[in-house]
């Protein structure tokens, strides 16, 4: 039978003893994608609040288009999550009948707190006044939509805007330890498997946090720079040295703590030690050694340090920021895929291993990931039209300011 | 002032209670592990049976009676990656290198491929769902569409299933799969639709040498006590506890 051939394939290329029911791997693609996604949902957030709260102010021209871009991502966040359930039309249960003892079950909650609570209100003060003027500007569908998203509430005093400012503040605040909360959450569903020793330490939500922050920071250093190429202004280089700066700080904590880790296992060289380091060796070869280490942290992380001591003019420096960001970002994806498909590789028997080639089609197939990372940029597109942060009043932030 | 008499009678009394607390604290302390001997798991209140199985692992002969009749009477898929119950057979060479098989779960039996003089010890080891009354799957799935009964037997109401399998991910025995025509998740139901008619699980019934005894952990008389009770009993993983309900007779710490 044709829907059985993967497995029998699969079946052929088994190294070592497996329980017969370990052949196929429970979590694909769509689980890898998952906390990459609101990894850098939170590490954008993180970046946004650095400017706002720890009052960076270098990171001044990019902090709404971090908000933007985590929205974006949010908004992904549980597609992949959704399609790679076995009924994704039951999905709704999880809000419905919450299993108070089950991680996963308060991912919901997590969410849509996040989401509601945090980063649309966060938007929506930091956006409110403008979309009052804006309103008034535009014509046709654009009119619309901004009077329906002011809510109603049009007040554009300096009194308001003060407001405005006091309460998106007091908003971001909230953010930073549920932006925390999101991610170092998403490592607790793994890390709190105990019959799995790749996944079952109490690392893992914290080393989630900070590869969340890296992976985060370097996405919205990517879309700051190719927003400016393609608006063809010129790009703040204080702000991109600054986010480079930053990333190279939160990539030295996540290689420490992801190193900690690993000597921790070892030194300890528990029952499945073998197994394990028979995984990093052998069939995480590529994906753990190459793609998650050495190319997306170790290459990014000295050429961050060279270039604290040593600057290159800009147009290099620009150069040398998209590669590192594009490693970066590429490295954590293989960080999320070493933690989801290679846990599941060896056998809880720690007597063997399993095969996984990923395919084409199908819902947790190459293509559907493409897809659920394409859409965001789309989202964001389309959120960087309707809100066109270089389009708000400088007039009305200089009133919020003001004392 | 107290006389010397009542000196030394207060001392004997001081000792006495002493020792009277001392060995109180010594007895509590070390009759307890005695009932965690016998169960891996702690029996909770209630009445009604409370439903363990063991396996006497001398007695297996490897001939995947069990697995059979598990697939005929659940409708487990025939192929050879959904498995509710099956056997693997498991090879200590002199040199000391282990071999572990279990050729479609054991269904069609097996054959030795070891020659007989390099064979230290060889054994076949039945495993199934251990019904844990801590159970790993219970306590992550998302939407309670696992859970124990009281007669404890983890079960999975696949009305409510949504297929996260997250369950499969936190079961240490492999026991879980997801079922490829259902997408929902799959398991030994210990024949729950057979226990309630009277009649024996299945692969109980099936199993030619009485390897497999399954009975009610509460009842002192049965067979299954008696078994444990005869037996030096073990679980498999007993480091994670789990709480499992399935004992294994003459267990070699090899077999995980």
């Amino acid at each position: 039978m044709k829907e059985f051939d993967h497995l029998y394939d699969a079946l052929s290329k088994v190294d070592g003893f497996i329980y017969p029911n370990e052949i196929e791997l429970s979590w694909s693609l769509g689980i890898v994608l998952y906390p990459y996604i609101t990894g850098l949902v939170a590490g954008a957030f993180i970046l946004a609040s650095l400017n706002r709260v720890f009052n960076v102010k270098a990171l001044k021209p990019t902090y709404v288009i971090s908000l933007l871009t985590a929205l974006a991502f949010m908004l992904v966040a549980t597609m992949p999550l959704i399609t790679h359930l076995g009924k994704p039309f039951r999905f709704y249960e999880i809000m419905i009948t919450p299993h108070l003892t089950s991680a996963m079950a308060i991912f919901g909650f997590v969410y849509i707190w996040y989401l509601m609570v945090v980063l649309l209100l966060e938007i929506w003060y930091d956006y409110r006044a403008d979309m009052v003027i804006w309103a008034k500007e535009s014509k046709g569908l654009k009119k619309i939509m901004y009077k329906i998203l002011t809510l109603g509430i049009t007040d554009i005093s300096p009194k308001a805007l003060k407001l405005d400012k006091k309460l998106g503040y007091i908003v971001t605040v909230i953010g930073i330890p549920s932006a925390f909360l999101l991610h170092g959450y998403v490592g607790f569903i793994f890390g709190s498997v105990k019959a799995n020793p790749w996944w079952s330490t109490v690392m893992m939500p914290v080393i989630f946090l900070f590869s969340a922050m890296v992976s985060g920071i370097a996405l919205v250093m990517l879309v700051y720079m190719l927003l400016s190429y393609i608006r063809k202004v010129k790009l703040d280089m204080l702000a991109v040295d600054t986010i480079a700066k930053f990333l190279f700080y939160a990539l030295i904590i996540d290689f420490v703590l992801e190193g900690l880790d690993q000597v921790h296992r070892i030194y300890e060289a528990e029952e499945s030690f073998e197994i394990i380091s028979l995984l990093v060796s052998g069939k995480l070869n590529i994906t753990l050694l190459i793609m998650q280490v050495s190319l997306g942290m170790l290459v990014p992380m000295v050429t961050l340090a060279v270039l604290q001591f040593y600057k290159p003019k800009a147009k290099i420096r620009q150069i040398i920021y998209l590669t590192i960001g594009t490693l970066v970002l590429v490295g954590i994806f293989f960080m999320r895929w070493n933690v989801v498909i290679g846990g599941q590789l060896f056998s809880k028997s720690f007597y063997g291993f399993t095969s996984f080639k990923l395919g084409l089609i199908g819902m947790e197939g190459a293509l559907m990931g493409i897809f659920w990372l394409i859409i965001p940029f789309v989202i964001l597109g389309f959120l960087l039209w309707l809100f066109p942060p270089w389009k708000k009043s400088k007039e009305l932030e200089s009133i919020a300011d003001s004392d | 002032m107290k006389t010397k008499k009542e000196e030394k009678k207060s001392r004997r009394e001081f000792l006495k209670a002493a020792g009277i607390g001392i060995g109180g604290v010594f007895a509590a302390t070390v009759l307890q592990p005695f009932t965690a001997v016998l169960y891996a798991s702690k029996e909770p209140e209630g009445a009604g049976p409370w439903y363990g199985i063991a396996i006497d692992i001398e007695k297996c002969i490897g001939c995947g009676s069990c697995a059979r009749a598990c697939k005929n009477e659940n409708d487990v898929p025939r192929e050879p990656f959904y498995f509710r119950s099956w056997v693997e057979q498991y090879t200590i060479k002199n040199d000391g290198e282990i071999k572990v098989e279990s050729p479609n779960g054991g269904i069609d039996g097996f054959t030795q491929s070891v020659p007989d003089e390099d064979i230290f010890k060889s054994f076949f080891v039945p495993k199934m769902c251990n019904h844990c009354s801590q159970a790993p799957c219970v306590q992550v799935c998302p939407v309670g569409a696992t859970f124990e009964t009281d007669d404890g037997i983890v079960l999975v109401d696949q009305n409510y299933c949504i297929g996260c399998r997250y369950c499969v991910q936190a079961c240490p025995y492999g026991a879980r799969y997801v079922h490829p025509e259902k997408n929902v998740v799959d398991k030994c139901t210990l024949c729950y639709h057979r226990l309630k008619k009277g009649l024996n699980p299945a692969c109980m019934d099936a199993c030619p040498t009485g390897a497999r005894i399954f009975g009610d952990l509460r009842d002192k008389e049965g067979e299954l006590f008696k078994f444990l009770k005869e037996h030096t009993c073990h679980v498999l993983k007993s480091h994670l506890n789990t709480g499992s309900k399935l004992f294994y007779n003459s267990l070699n710490q090899e077999v995980r």
